[in-house]
């Protein structure tokens, strides 16, 4: 084999697993504080992607040619608008049921994320929708002098690794050295305890949510600038696959988070390149089960007896 | 005397009854049904259908209807599901109770839904379901105004060994019916050509990232790339071959006919050098030129299969017509044994009910997203 294309497929996955894990973290983040899945967080994703069109087109009625203030506002209002999206999910779909069964916020999270898909269908169309390339230019390293062979990452593709690993750090930053994180913490580790001691809980589990939407919206985004289109089905596969990552890595997690969905991109890329691409998803769901089988807490996920 | 009277009024009443029954049989509407995906990433190719459909019924109804009654349509959404096409068959059939049905789409729910109207006797034809097995199966109200892969398969190997000279050729499908099956008689007609395939795999319907498959055509050398499939995946592929570098041809079939190929690529500078084959362009021809022109005032640019799906509905109303019946049994076995005058020119059908006559060529996308036959 040669040793171009080993390297470009590990740039394949390293770039597909950094979405995955972009994602993953919203459903790890909500996991650690409630110890619930949020079905939702798929159709989030493929919300933003919408929105990011839809900003992308504002921005070009207005006439602006600069990429990176494009680029920015762009983020800004995704950002702001699928957080918006995130918080009204937990108001209408988990608070309401806070202290009822187990089951019941997570059937409530499933029927939103059918009413999203609909809605965005019913309102957007059924059809294929795109963006125009907006970051062009890619980085090629030759494998040797002679022929034409190289490894290459494109901007975009490199713009997503780094936004994965650095806001992935941030967000840790923020857990573990902010009254904020703190506050996170305590809810996560005794509700009515944290609660008692002055933390307003339903406003961390609000902040949480946010937090996860954002990370979505800027997911969505650069996925959707990366392959340039997009439908209202996007979320459930990506969701399904994330939400894989986020359990791989060790669900409740932020770093594991991130590891899990480049392990996961990284088996994904490497089956379809060397193996077979027709039995990739079996591959990588086969990964899943046999973790849950051999090791449920993940990479780095703490053992735990009584959550869901 | 005043039983009498009652007597009369009751009879007098029992036969404005019947007249009035008379009245409601003789108008009541119709019902042909038109499945497709009308929502789903195959959208597009159900509004084909329903354009092509909605403008025929409004021509017929216009001119009268059919045997004196009017057309209804009633639309039913498969979603390209296999099960959800079987669903909205058994509406159709049981509660709609349609006189015939013109649909599905992908060949996937086309196959399975026929069963069901083959069933209940009810007619079917697919303007646009290419697999071969739709009319392999022995079922005698089922037909198809379009043709088949293994045709279309076979135009595709040709062009790609004998016009783009294509050496390390890769063949790619999306694991659905159609796509498979597509590829899988491209293939054999490769074989026959005295080629082999590089490279024989299948992606994931509903992904985006193929990068790893492009750079795996790459490490095969590649030369020209078969694509069996839909036009949701096929533009990020050849997004993403074109990116890594990738020069070479794609060329795919019936499923990338429709210009969201260029929204599914991101831009029309990736689909330059996109070949697919589909029928001789309805547009061009004589017949349909008028139309064509009512089309485009009403700002739909009639592509894909939406002459098909009027003259679907043109070979309907001729069969019932000819027959002065609506039964599917009288209308398949009229459309077996004649010939129907439609907006794509003269069609007859064979005893299967595929096309006496395919007429495939191969077209091709240039930068401005714009698509054009080969010559």
């Amino acid at each position: 084999m040669d040793i171009y294309i080993f390297g470009q497929q590990w740039v394949n996955g390293l770039v597909l697993g950094s979405t995955y894990g972009l994602i993953a973290v919203g459903y790890t983040m909500v996991y650690g504080i409630i110890g619930m899945i949020n079905f939702a967080h798929g159709e989030i994703y493929m919300i933003s992607a919408y929105l990011t069109a839809i900003f992308l087109a504002l921005l070009g009625t207005f006439g602006l040619q600069s990429v990176p203030v494009v680029l920015v506002l762009v983020l800004l209002g995704t950002v702001l608008l699928t957080a918006l999206y995130g918080w009204s999910v937990e108001r209408i779909a988990y608070r309401p049921l806070r202290n009822s069964n187990r089951l019941a916020p997570l059937i409530s999270a499933i029927g939103i994320s059918l009413i999203l898909q609909n809605y965005i269908r019913i309102s957007q169309g059924a059809r294929n929708q795109g963006v125009p390339p907006v970051i062009d230019g890619v980085w090629r390293i030759p494998a040797n002098a002679v022929d034409q062979h190289f490894v290459q990452i494109t901007h975009l593709q490199s713009l997503i690794v780094v936004t994965a690993f650095a806001s992935m750090a941030v967000l840790t930053w923020i857990i573990h050295h902010t009254a904020l994180g703190r506050a996170c913490r305590a809810t996560q580790q005794d509700r009515v305890m944290a609660n008692l001691l002055g933390v307003d809980t339903d406003r961390i589990i609000s902040v949480v949510f946010v937090m996860g939407a954002a990370m979505a919206a800027v997911a969505g985004m650069l996925v959707t600038l990366n392959y340039g289109s997009f439908d209202f089905y996007i979320g459930f596969l990506m969701g399904i696959k994330a939400f894989t990552a986020a359990v791989l890595g060790g669900i409740g997690s932020l770093p594991g988070a991130m590891l899990g969905g480049v392990v996961l991109g990284l088996a994904e890329s490497f089956f379809a390149g060397f193996v077979n691409s027709d039995y990739k998803d079996v591959f990588a769901f086969s990964l899943l089960i046999l973790f849950l089988i051999f090791r449920p807490s993940g990479f780095l996920g703490v053992p735990e007896v009584e959550k869901v | 005397m005043q039983k009498t009277k009652q007597l009369l009024l009751f009879l007098a009443g029992a036969f404005l009854f019947c007249l009035s029954g008379q009245a409601v049989q003789a108008s009541e509407p119709i019902k042909i049904g038109v499945a497709g995906p009308f929502s789903g990433s195959d959208a597009s190719f159900g509004e084909q259908f329903w354009r092509g459909v909605e403008q025929g019924a409004a021509d017929l109804n216009a001119a009268g209807g059919i045997l004196g009654r009017p057309l209804q349509l009633v639309k039913a959404d498969d979603a390209c599901e296999p099960k959800q096409a079987s669903a909205v068959a058994s509406r159709l059939v049981d509660r709609e109770k349609v006189a015939a049905v013109i649909g599905h789409f992908c060949s996937s729910s086309t196959i399975p839904a026929s069963a069901i109207y083959a069933d209940a006797g009810v007619l079917m034809i697919t303007p646009g379901s290419t697999n071969p097995l739709v009319t392999e199966r022995n079922l005698s109200t089922v037909f198809r105004m379009c043709g088949r892969d293994d045709q279309q398969g076979v135009v595709g190997a040709e062009f790609i060994v004998q016009r783009l000279n294509g050496q390390r050729v890769a063949v790619l499908h999306d694991k659905t019916t159609y796509g498979q099956g597509l590829a899988d008689a491209m293939k054999k007609r490769l074989h026959v050509l005295g080629k082999q395939e590089v490279l024989y795999e299948g992606l994931t319907r509903g992904e985006k990232d193929f990068n790893a498959l492009v750079t795996k055509l790459k490490a095969v050398q590649t030369d020209a790339v078969y694509f069996g499939g839909y036009h949701s995946e096929a533009g990020p592929l050849v997004r993403q071959m074109r990116e890594q570098g990738m020069k070479a041809p794609l060329v795919s079939g019936d499923g990338i006919f429709s210009e969201i190929l260029v929204t599914s690529a991101g831009g029309p500078a990736f689909v330059d050098g996109v070949y697919m084959t589909f029928g001789a362009d309805p547009r061009n021809l004589p017949a349909g030129r008028g139309l064509v022109e009512i089309y485009r005032k009403k700002g739909f640019e009639p592509e894909g299969y939406t002459l098909y799906a009027y003259a679907t509905l043109q070979a309907i109303a001729a069969a019932m017509h000819a027959t002065q019946s609506v039964e599917g049994e009288k209308l398949a076995q009229w459309l077996h044994n004649n010939a129907v005058e439609t907006v794509m020119g003269k069609k007859a059908w064979d005893s299967k009910g595929d096309l006496q006559v395919s007429d495939y060529v191969m077209y091709r996308w240039d930068d401005k997203g714009k698509y054009k036959e080969v010559d």
